[in-house]
C-alpha cells in the first residue's frame, strides 16, 4: 500500500464548491422525505396537543444538495464509482456538511465496495462504521443500512446508503460485504440483531449483543424502550419514551 | 440424580447459563472430582477440549467471554461473545435531548469517557454547523482534558494488561498515577468519571481557579512518573517474552480487520487521526504520531508508553495557551445552543451559579423563559446525518449522528474501536498458546462498556 | 457482649459464639472480581494504592466464587448478563454477602431500557446499596463498613439458615422488569 499522500482539500475538510461548468443541465429529483409531523406535542404518548398549534405540519427532509458538481474530490470519486459500477446509483447523491452519501441500489452493493475497496483511484480500504437507521414513515424504504467508508491511501470518507423496504411479514434482505471488508462481521452482526437486517452470505449471523433468544429487535423506531415506570416518594414518573414531549 | 453423571458432568436444558437451550444438550462442568472428568473426556475420544474463559474472569478486561477449542494448549479455534454489557446506550439517547447525550455517550467507554463527550459533541456541531464558530478556549480545554484522559487510558491498558500477566506492582503503580490524573479530573469538571464536561458548544464549565497550577503539577507529576512504568516494565524480560510475538497482526491483516489505534501504529504507519483529519484545533500541537514495527502486542505497549509521552508535550502546550486565554469563553456565543448557567458549588454541593439563579428568578421573566425552554426542550438541530471521528485511545472513536430537525437525536452510532478489534482476536490468537491469548486481549484494550454500549 | 461471672477462673472471657465469628468474618472478607462497568474501574481504584482496601484486609480479590464471600455488584446488570451474576452467586457458599455498587445495579440508574435490570436485587439478594455513578472508593469504603457492621451481628447455624431463606425469598418474589406494570399497555415489540 501506497503510503497517506493527503491531498489537499481531503480529510473531513469540506472541499471547496468550484464553479458550476455549464454542462448537463439537470433537474435533481426532490430529497426524500425523513418524516412528517404535525403538532408540536405529542411523541409516543399520544396525548393531546394543547399548543394551539395542532395543524401545524412539518415535512423533514433529507437536506444536503444533489446537483453537479459534488465539489473537490467528490466528483472525482463519484466518476469512477459509476464508471466502475454502472448503474450503482439509486439516483440520489447528497453533498451535506462537506460528506458526501451515495444512496445505493441493494442488487449493486457488492460489486460496488468491491470496486471502492480495490481500484486504486479510491481505494477505501475500511468500512469504518456500518450502521442501520430506521425510518418507518418512510413507506417502501424504512430501513437504511450506512456504510460509512474510510480510505487510508487517500484520506478520504465517503458514505454509502442503502434504502431498504421492511415488509410487515419478513426482514429486509441485503448482500453481505462480510466479503470483501472482514470487519464488517461484527457490524453486520449487530445491525441484524438490532435493526432485523438480514445480510446474505454472512458467515455467522447471530445476535451480537442481546442474549440469543430475545425477540424483537431493540433499536428498531417500532420496539418501545422498555423502561418501567419509577416511583419517587409516592410519585410515578413514566418511561421516557411514554412522556408527553415536544414533537419537533 | 440421573441427569448427573459420575464425573460431575451435568446435562442441562434450558438452565440459567443456557437460554433457549432446550432439546440440545450441554455439559457443563459443575465440579467434581478431575481425574474423573479428565477419564470421561478421553473416553469419549475428543482431541480437543472446550475452555469457556469468561464472562467474568479477572483476565478478560471485563465482561467478555471467549470460547476456545484447545489441543493441549495450543489454541485450534476461538470465538469472542460480547454483549453481556449492552446497555441500550443509543437507544436511550433518542428519547433525550442533545445534551443529555452527553450524558449517555460518557458511560459508554468508561475509561476513554472524554473521547466519548468529544466526538458526540463534535458530531452535533457538525450537524448545527457551528464547527468553526467553538471558541478557541473551548478547544483548547477539550484538547487538555482529552489528553489527560488518554494518559489516563494507557496507565489502564498497560496496568490491567500488567495485572492480567500477574505483574502486580505496575498496577499498582498504574492505579497510583491513574489517581492523580482522576483528582485533577475532579478538580476541573467535579466529578472522577462519567463527567459529562464537553458539551455540544463548548465545555461545561471553565478551569477552576487554580486549575493553570494543578495542570502544571499535573505535568510536573506525569513527566516524573511515567517513565516508572518504563522502567519497570520496558526491559522486563518476562513482560518482553510474554508479549513479543504475541497477537501478531501486520499491516495486511489491521486493513483487513479495520484496527486502528495503537494496534495499527504496532505496524508501523503513523495513521492518527489528530494528525490525519484533525479537529479541535490539533493541527496546532506539535507532537509526534509514536509508532513501533513489531506489529505484536509488546509493540502495541511501547505505542501506548510513548502516547503518554507525547501527550505531556501536547499539555505542556495546552498550559501555555490556557494561560493566555484566561478570561475568554469557553462556550459558544449562540445562547439558542449555550447551556444558559454555568455550574458553580451551590449551599447543596453543586448547581447552577447563584448570579443566574438570581437573574431568572428575581429579574428578567424572559431569561427565566429562556432557561426552561433551553433546559427542559433542548435546542433543535437541522436535519441531516454525520460521521466524526476521533482518535481515542484505542483507535478510531467515531459517532455517526442523524437528526430529524428535532430536540433529540434521531439516532446515534457509535463506532467503538474496542468493538471493531474484538473481531480479530480469532486472527491474531489461533494457532498461538493459551498465555498469548491474555496477552493479545490486554494490548488490544478494549473496554466493554465501549464494545457492548 | 461479655459477661462476668463470678464462678468463671480469671483470664476467661464468656462471649456468643455469634459474636466471635462474626468479628472473624468481618475481619476477612474474600471479596469476588465481579467488576461489570463503570464501578469496575473504582472498584479496582478500591482495592489500589490510595484507597488501600489491604487496611481492613480486605485486598485479595478472589477470581473463583468459591473462594469468595462477598459479590460486589459493581455496574449495569444486562438482560444477558443476568443469568451469570446469579449463577457467580449461586456458586459462592454460604455465608455470602452482596453490596450492590451504583445506581444501575441498584434500580438500573439512567438506563431504564429494554437491555438492563433495574436494580439488581431482581436477582440476587441484597445486604448493602450503594449509589453514587459511579460511587468513588471512598463511598465503597463506608458501605464495607456499613456492612462489617452489619456482619459483626449476623446469625449463625439453624438461624442463619432462616435468615437466608426469609431474604432469599424476598429476592425471588421481587418481580422481573418484564413483569412490572407499565403505565400504559404493552406495545408491540418488533417481530
Amino acid at each position: 500500500m501506497s503510503d497517506q499522500t493527503p491531498s489537499a482539500g481531503s480529510g473531513d475538510k469540506a472541499p471547496e464548491r468550484s464553479g458550476g461548468d455549464a454542462g448537463i443541465e439537470q433537474v435533481p429529483a426532490p430529497n426524500p422525505v425523513m418524516e412528517v409531523r404535525s403538532g408540536m406535542w405529542g411523541g409516543a404518548s399520544g396525548s393531546s396537543d394543547t399548543s394551539g398549534y395542532n395543524g401545524l405540519v412539518s415535512v423533514v427532509e433529507f437536506p444536503g444538495d444533489s446537483s453537479r458538481p459534488y465539489g473537490g474530490w467528490f466528483d472525482a470519486v463519484a466518476d469512477r464509482m459509476a464508471q466502475l459500477v454502472p448503474g450503482f446509483s439509486a439516483g440520489l447523491t447528497l453533498v451535506d456538511r462537506g460528506e458526501i452519501t451515495f444512496f445505493v441500489r441493494p442488487e449493486k452493493l457488492l460489486e460496488l465496495v468491491s470496486a471502492l475497496r480495490d481500484d486504486a483511484q479510491l481505494r477505501f480500504e475500511c468500512c469504518a462504521a456500518l450502521t442501520c437507521v430506521h425510518y418507518p414513515q418512510m413507506t417502501g424504504q424504512q430501513v437504511h443500512v450506512v456504510y460509512n467508508l474510510l480510505s487510508y491511501t487517500h484520506n478520504r470518507r465517503i458514505r454509502l446508503e442503502v434504502a431498504l423496504a421492511d415488509p410487515a411479514d419478513q426482514h429486509p434482505h441485503l448482500p453481505s460485504v462480510v466479503s470483501v471488508y472482514p470487519h464488517a462481521d461484527y457490524q453486520e452482526r449487530e445491525a441484524w440483531d438490532m435493526f432485523g437486517v438480514i445480510f446474505d452470505g454472512h458467515p455467522a449471523l447471530t445476535r451480537i449483543l442481546m442474549p440469543d433468544d430475545w425477540v424483537g429487535h431493540p433499536q428498531r423506531k417500532d420496539y418501545p424502550l422498555g423502561g418501567i415506570p419509577v416511583e419517587y416518594k409516592g410519585h410515578v414518573t413514566p418511561p421516557p419514551d411514554e412522556r408527553r414531549s415536544y414533537n419537533s | 440424580m440421573s441427569e448427573q453423571t459420575r464425573s460431575g458432568f451435568r446435562t442441562s436444558a434450558g438452565g440459567p447459563g443456557s437460554p433457549g437451550a432446550a432439546g440440545r444438550e450441554e455439559f457443563l462442568a459443575q465440579g467434581g472430582d478431575w481425574s474423573d472428568i479428565v477419564a470421561e473426556s478421553a473416553e469419549r475420544g475428543d482431541e480437543t477440549v472446550v475452555v469457556n474463559f469468561g464472562p467474568s474472569h479477572p483476565s478478560t478486561h471485563g465482561v467478555m467471554r471467549l470460547i476456545m477449542e484447545l489441543d493441549g494448549e495450543t489454541i485450534t479455534s476461538i470465538r469472542p461473545g460480547i454483549g453481556f454489557l449492552h446497555t441500550g446506550i443509543e437507544k436511550n439517547m433518542e428519547y433525550r435531548t442533545w445534551t443529555q447525550g452527553v450524558t449517555f455517550v460518557t458511560r459508554c467507554n468508561y475509561v476513554a469517557n472524554f473521547f466519548n463527550e468529544a466526538v458526540y459533541c463534535l458530531a452535533v456541531e457538525k450537524l448545527l454547523g457551528i464547527t468553526d464558530e467553538i471558541p478557541e478556549r473551548a478547544q483548547i480545554l477539550r484538547v487538555m482534558i482529552m489528553e489527560v484522559n488518554r494518559i489516563s487510558n494507557h496507565f489502564t491498558g498497560v496496568g490491567a494488561g500488567a495485572l492480567e500477566l500477574n505483574a502486580t506492582s505496575v498496577q499498582e503503580v498504574c492505579l497510583r498515577e491513574r489517581e492523580i490524573c482522576l483528582e485533577f479530573n475532579q478538580a476541573v469538571t467535579g466529578l472522577r468519571m462519567n463527567n459529562a464536561w464537553i458539551r455540544p458548544g463548548g465545555t461545561a464549565t471553565d478551569l477552576p481557579e487554580d486549575g493553570l497550577d494543578r495542570l502544571r503539577d499535573l505535568i510536573k507529576r506525569m513527566s516524573d512518573n511515567i517513565p516508572e512504568i518504563d522502567q519497570f516494565f520496558t526491559a522486563n524480560p518476562i513482560f518482553r517474552s510474554r508479549t513479543q510475538g504475541a497477537g501478531y497482526m501486520d499491516l495486511a491483516g489491521c486493513m483487513a480487520m479495520g484496527c486502528t489505534g495503537p494496534v495499527l501504529r504496532s505496524t508501523g504507519l503513523p495513521w492518527d487521526l489528530r494528525k490525519k483529519q484533525p479537529y479541535s484545533g490539533y493541527q496546532d500541537y506539535d507532537f509526534e504520531v509514536c509508532t513501533a514495527d513489531s506489529c505484536d502486542a509488546y509493540g502495541r505497549y511501547l505505542v501506548r508508553l510513548h502516547e503518554m509521552f507525547e501527550s505531556i508535550k501536547i499539555l505542556k502546550q495546552c498550559l501555555k495557551r490556557l494561560t493566555e486565554t484566561q478570561g475568554a469563553p469557553h462556550m459558544v456565543a449562540d445562547k439558542r445552543i449555550a447551556w444558559p448557567a454555568e455550574l458553580s458549588i451551590g449551599p447543596d454541593g453543586q448547581g447552577n451559579s447563584y448570579e443566574h439563579i438570581k437573574h431568572i428568578m428575581g429579574e428578567s421573566m424572559e431569561a427565566l423563559i429562556h432557561h426552561f425552554k433551553l433546559v427542559t426542550e433542548g435546542f433543535k438541530v437541522p436535519a441531516g446525518q454525520v460521521y466524526q471521528a476521533v482518535e481515542a485511545g484505542a483507535g478510531e472513536l467515531g459517532c455517526h449522528l442523524v437528526s430529524d430537525g428535532g430536540t433529540r437525536p434521531y439516532r446515534c452510532h457509535l463506532r467503538d474501536p474496542g468493538f471493531i478489534h474484538v473481531q480479530s482476536i480469532p486472527a491474531m490468537c489461533e494457532g498461538a498458546l493459551l498465555p498469548d491469548v491474555v496477552a493479545t486481549l490486554a494490548s488490544l484494550d478494549p473496554v466493554m462498556g465501549g464494545v457492548d454500549r | 457482649m461479655a459477661e462476668y461471672d463470678a464462678d468463671v477462673p480469671a483470664g476467661i472471657v464468656m462471649t456468643s459464639m455469634e459474636a466471635v465469628v462474626g468479628w472473624l468474618r468481618k475481619s476477612s472478607f474474600w471479596p469476588l472480581t465481579m467488576g461489570l462497568a463503570c464501578c469496575a474501574i473504582e472498584m479496582i481504584s478500591y482495592g489500589g494504592p490510595r484507597a488501600d482496601a489491604a487496611r481492613w484486609g480486605h485486598e485479595v480479590f478472589r477470581s473463583s466464587p468459591r473462594q469468595a464471600d462477598l459479590m460486589i455488584v459493581s455496574g449495569r446488570v444486562s438482560q444477558k448478563m443476568a443469568p451469570v451474576v446469579r449463577q457467580l452467586y449461586d456458586q459462592m457458599p454460604n455465608p455470602k454477602w452482596v453490596i450492590s455498587m451504583g445506581a444501575c445495579a441498584s434500580s438500573g440508574g439512567i438506563f431504564n431500557n429494554y437491555a438492563i435490570i433495574q436494580g439488581c436485587d431482581h436477582i440476587i439478594p441484597v445486604d448493602v446499596y450503594l449509589p453514587g455513578c459511579p460511587p468513588s472508593p471512598d463511598m465503597l469504603i463506608d458501605a464495607v463498613f456499613k456492612l462489617r457492621e452489619q456482619i459483626q451481628h449476623w446469625p449463625l447455624l439453624g438461624h442463619m439458615a432462616e435468615v437466608e431463606k426469609a431474604k432469599e425469598s424476598i429476592a425471588l418474589a421481587a418481580p422481573s422488569t418484564l413483569e412490572m406494570p407499565t403505565t400504559t399497555p404493552s406495545k408491540e415489540i418488533g417481530r
